[in-house]
């Protein structure tokens, strides 16, 4: 998906990097990485670092860094010029035999604001949107103790789910959902290891159609 | 980061939290907050940093969340990060110095 925006870029000095936040690492990014033959820099970070190191709560985030390896905008919703959500139901409709938990979440998800070529267009005219340093850190997330309690919560939901126990990982997923209830990595990452539609269960007080209705759909990614 | 004790490996400490141990202490971008001598324990740095300790100790098993108190990014500075391929193939960010590079996280799920 990024690979037309990137053939476009790297021409003007400016590589794109992908990276999959996926607890299931390959086993799940895996496939998507090669259908998508990406020319550029393809990662997995399976323990979501990138989430704790740069305050990473939701995808598609990105940054960008210099040539000197600084930060010149920090983690903001991140479209290549294009929305793969919309394209998918522009191109092929909702699927006729979709469960109804899917249809309720494609209309939930089509309400959510998105504008895809903004970043792309920002991209284009890269040193119009650079950030000072200052900038930079001031509009990164803030993180307050119980952020910082939630992280290490989900560390140990993940290193226990890696290990095989998701049962002992779920108290840990649950209460990093409720240390840091607007981070949608740490909760969209642990319902979908139960459940791919990420919706409701025993498991968890949210899910992802109850938890979007509840700050309405066009603050998704506003938060 | 995960620990299986309280003694937290520098290396380790670094490669994870971009918080690198000095002899002026503990530092990331231009902040350093000191650090007694001896063993790096997980308790103080969580005690100066504000670093999240919960352990799991049915598995004496601890992680140590991020730094708090501020905000997520304490400095502009690009941590240090390495991360594997599609092939298990190690890729370090620092190989791109020079270049101008958009880092796009997104998942699966």
């Amino acid at each position: 998906m990024w690979q037309a925006l990137r053939e476009e870029l790297r021409p003007k000095g400016i590589e794109v990097v992908t990276v999959a936040l996926d607890t299931g690492g390959v086993k799940d990014a895996g496939p998507w990485i090669d259908a998508a033959k990406p020319e550029h820099p393809s990662l997995i970070d399976e323990a979501h670092v990138l989430d704790e190191l740069l305050g990473i709560v939701n995808v598609p985030s990105g940054v960008w860094i210099d040539e000197a390896g600084m930060l010149v905008r920090p983690p903001e919703v991140a479209h290549p010029g294009t929305s793969v959500l919309r394209d998918m139901l522009r191109e092929h409709g909702v699927p006729k035999d979709a469960p109804p938990i899917m249809l309720e979440t494609l209309a939930e998800a089509s309400k959510i604001r998105v504008d895809p070529e903004r970043y792309a267009d920002m991209l284009r005219d890269w040193d119009a949107h650079a950030l000072s340093p200052d900038e930079v850190v001031a509009r990164s997330r803030p993180r307050p103790p119980e952020v910082s309690q939630a992280a290490a919560h989900f560390e140990l939901g993940q290193h226990l789910v890696r290990a095989g126990d998701l049962e002992d990982a779920r108290p840990h997923f649950r209460e990093a959902h409720r240390l840091d209830p607007s981070n949608w990595t740490y909760k969209r990452q642990a319902w979908s290891i139960d459940d791919p539609l990420q919706g409701p269960s025993e498991h968890y007080d949210g899910d992802w159609l109850t938890d979007v209705r509840a700050i309405g759909a066009e603050n998704y990614y506003l938060e | 980061m995960i620990l299986e004790s309280l003694e937290v490996d520098r290396d380790a400490l670094a490669a994870r939290t971009g918080w690198e141990v000095k002899p002026e202490g503990a530092c990331k971008g231009d902040m350093c907050v000191p650090l007694p001598d001896g063993p790096l324990d997980a308790r103080v740095l969580s005690e100066r940093l504000g670093m999240a300790l919960v352990a799991d100790e049915q598995r004496g098993l601890w992680a140590l969340g991020p730094e708090s108190g501020g905000r997520a990014l304490a400095s502009a500075q690009m941590p240090d990060v390495e991360l594997p391929d599609r092939h298990g193939r190690p890729f370090s960010l620092r190989s791109l110095r020079g270049t101008r590079v958009v880092m796009v996280a997104w998942a699966s799920w």
